[in-house]
């Protein structure tokens, strides 16, 4: 599904490279785990693959089923069916959730040359993912992520996953802010998603998501690389022991 | 002070080439007025202060500048309002194309046939309002439309008007000049929404008078016509008695030069005032140049105004506000607010602002605000990333710059056949 080959970046701004040689492959039905120490990279391998704009890769690639996903606009690689759940979902002001949401399941359709949903099927689908993320329609409503809380951001997002139905997800940190019970129902909404057809990568500091997103390989990301790969035990370790013994052992 | 000799062979200039209007004795009494007052003050030059932003040549030469008639390919705005239409054709009021002038509680009649008249109500207003709102700024381009308009509408409002009166200006003949005046009284606790659309000529002057009496209300909502060469000099001058509300919202896309001054005087006490406008221009399809002039006096206690201006602006568009809020000495409890903002989608465009505070009273609240930015980077991506094309993520955003004034308009499906329309004409833009 996703195969990222030696991936260098730096910022485009200040010549500071983040990604020094990045290579992970994620199967379709997989969900795979990134985790590691602040300013190890997560993030700025999430924007890459997203195609945020501030990022220059100097090598490597990274392909979406075959696809060059870094010549491609954030857009095409939406409508590819990448899709990144933001570790801060951005407000804006004036644009009504609902009038985002139907705008980018259509400009997603239209650029697979399909048809676009009808506004009374739409509002259905909506209603049903909405109910099941506990989402009112008062939050549909209102202009995207203004006034929303954490937990309501988050679940914004998953939101958007569930009605976009991307092949391929990357989660950046979406634990971060959530108390236990968000937690649980971001983490059911992801989980509801999982399908053979389907990968995650799943981006976090802590492992206590990966309890209720049970990852299939979980990595370990430091100083711009893939320092080490395992299963899900991976993940307990670095809760157990921190990232500083895995760090001194593969140094 | 004797006028610079330049100006005053501009004005005689401008003068010398429009034919006199015939009337009865109270229009003629008031053109003529208009007319002292006009060689008076002499008509706008470059170097005037109040001109700074905006030239006034195209707007005071005698010969119109040249202009095509822009076909609008789709339904004019309002159509599915019900509302009483009255239509002017290049400048002249049309009674075939117009709805039946009757309505309870409102009197239409055209200037052109109430001002053949010798004694007529409007004389109390015509010329009245805009004599006054010539201080303390001057406003000649006004006084010349006093001066010799033709046309136009003087509309009493004595109880609440049924549906909205919508003045339709429809332009069939290029390189046109058209001067329209309307007068509007709206007599004590009576109501009326007026709707404006269409660009009327390749140049218009156009002046609306509008009296509020107290506990009245007036709604005003205008379009201004989407041909790209058009050029216009309105004004507004409104005047608010005690309790009463007014409200007026400007909608304007392209046209090379637009001047839209309003003049509001609050005389009576806890009266409302809002102005609001959205202007979208783009230097790519012709010329843009906009310029919002207000002008709010508070000389009353405990009221309340609000200037709403907002402008996106790309492809080198031009975009001037210069707003004032006056507050005269004894105007206690006012409450003045005034924003002008631009969103500005690249680097070729600009936005002058020039927002005024004076204020002679000692318990009031005022506030201005001005900004000027690009398009919110994040917020684009955002969009983007869940696969919305950059140029629709952008009409999006730009859709939710101006919502901020269209909001101003109370009238529900008046604001949504507005936002519709700006939608549609963005998505068309877009091809």
């Amino acid at each position: 599904m996703l195969e990222i080959k030696n991936l260098h970046v730096k910022l485009e701004e200040e010549d500071k490279a983040i990604l020094n040689g990045v290579d992970l492959t994620v199967e379709a039905g997989k969900v795979h785990a990134i985790m590691g120490p602040n300013g190890s990279g997560k993030s700025t391998l999430s924007y890459v693959l997203s195609g945020r704009d501030g990022y220059e890769v100097t090598d490597g690639s990274a392909e979406m089923d075959g696809k060059d996903l870094l010549e491609l606009e954030p857009e095409e690689r939406a409508a590819a069916g990448l899709f990144l759940a933001f570790q801060y979902p951005v407000e804006i002001p004036g644009v009504g959730n609902m009038t985002f949401l139907r705008t980018a399941v259509n400009a997603q359709r239209k650029a697979r040359g399909e048809e676009e949903i009808s506004a009374a099927d739409f509002l259905k689908l909506i209603r049903e993912k909405a109910k099941t993320l506990k989402i009112d329609a008062d939050m549909l409503k209102r202009p995207v992520n203004v006034g929303f809380s954490g937990g309501e951001k988050k679940r914004n997002e998953i939101l958007q996953m569930a009605i976009l139905e991307p092949k391929m997800c990357i989660l950046d940190e979406t634990d971060s802010g959530l108390d236990v019970d968000a937690m649980k129902l971001v983490a059911e909404g992801v989980n509801a998603l999982r399908d053979a057809g389907r990968a995650f990568l799943v981006i976090t500091h802590y492992q206590r998501l990966l309890d209720h997103i049970q990852p299939d390989v979980v990595h370990i990301l430091a100083g711009g690389r893939i320092v080490k790969t395992g299963g899900p035990e991976l993940a307990l370790e670095v809760e157990n022991n921190g990232y500083a013994d895995i760090l001194s052992e593969v140094a | 002070m004797a006028l610079p000799q330049q100006k005053q062979d501009a004005t005689e200039a401008r003068i010398a080439a429009i034919a006199k209007p015939a009337g009865g004795v109270w229009l003629t009494e008031a053109r003529n007025a208009a007319l002292s007052r006009l060689r008076a003050m002499g008509l706008p030059h470059a170097r005037d202060e109040y001109w700074k932003y905006t030239r006034p040549a195209t707007l005071v030469q005698p010969d119109v500048p040249p202009a095509a008639v822009f076909e609008l390919y789709e339904s004019a705005v309002f159509h599915e309002i019900d509302r009483l239409q009255i239509v002017f054709v290049d400048g002249v009021f049309d009674p075939d194309a117009s709805d039946d002038l009757a309505m309870a509680g409102v009197e239409i009649e055209p200037l052109a046939q109430a001002g053949a008249a010798d004694i007529h109500w409007a004389r109390e207003l015509y010329g009245v309002l805009e004599a006054n709102g010539q201080s303390p700024v001057e406003r000649p381009l006004a006084a010349l439309n006093t001066a010799f308009a033709e046309n136009g509408v003087l509309i009493r409002v004595t109880g609440r008007a049924e549906k909205p009166v919508n003045l339709s200006y429809v332009q069939k003949t290029e390189n046109l000049d058209v001067t329209i005046h309307n007068v509007v009284k709206v007599e004590e606790g009576a109501d009326l929404t007026l709707l404006e659309n269409g660009p009327a000529a390749s140049r218009l002057n156009k002046v609306l008078e509008v009296e509020v009496a107290d506990g009245a209300a007036f709604h005003h909502v205008r379009t201004q016509g989407r041909a790209h060469e058009r050029r216009a000099a309105t004004h507004m001058f409104a005047r608010l008695g005690k309790e009463s509300t007014f409200k007026s919202f400007t909608l304007t896309v392209n046209g090379a030069l637009t001047r839209n001054e309003a003049v509001v005087e609050m005389t009576g006490d806890d009266a409302v005032a809002h102005v609001a406008g959205a202007a979208l221009g783009d230097g790519a399809t012709g010329d843009f140049h906009h310029d919002d002039t207000v002008f709010v006096t508070h000389d009353a206690v405990n009221c309340e105004s609000r200037q709403v201006f907002k402008k996106v602006l790309r492809n080198g568009a031009v975009g001037v506000f210069q707003g004032k809020i006056l507050v005269k000495d004894g105007a206690q409890k006012t409450d003045g607010y005034q924003i002008s903002q631009s969103l500005l989608l690249d680097d070729d465009s600009q936005f002058y602002a020039k927002p005024e505070l004076e204020i002679y009273a000692d318990d009031v609240a005022c506030s201005h605000g001005s900004t000027s930015g690009a398009i919110d980077d994040e917020g684009l991506f955002y969009l983007r990333s869940r696969g919305v094309p950059k140029d629709i993520a952008t009409d999006l955003m730009v859709v939710a710059f101006v919502a901020e004034a269209i909001d101003e308009i109370e009238d529900e499906a008046i604001a949504a056949d507005i936002l519709g329309r700006l939608e549609g004409w963005l998505e068309r833009r877009r091809g």
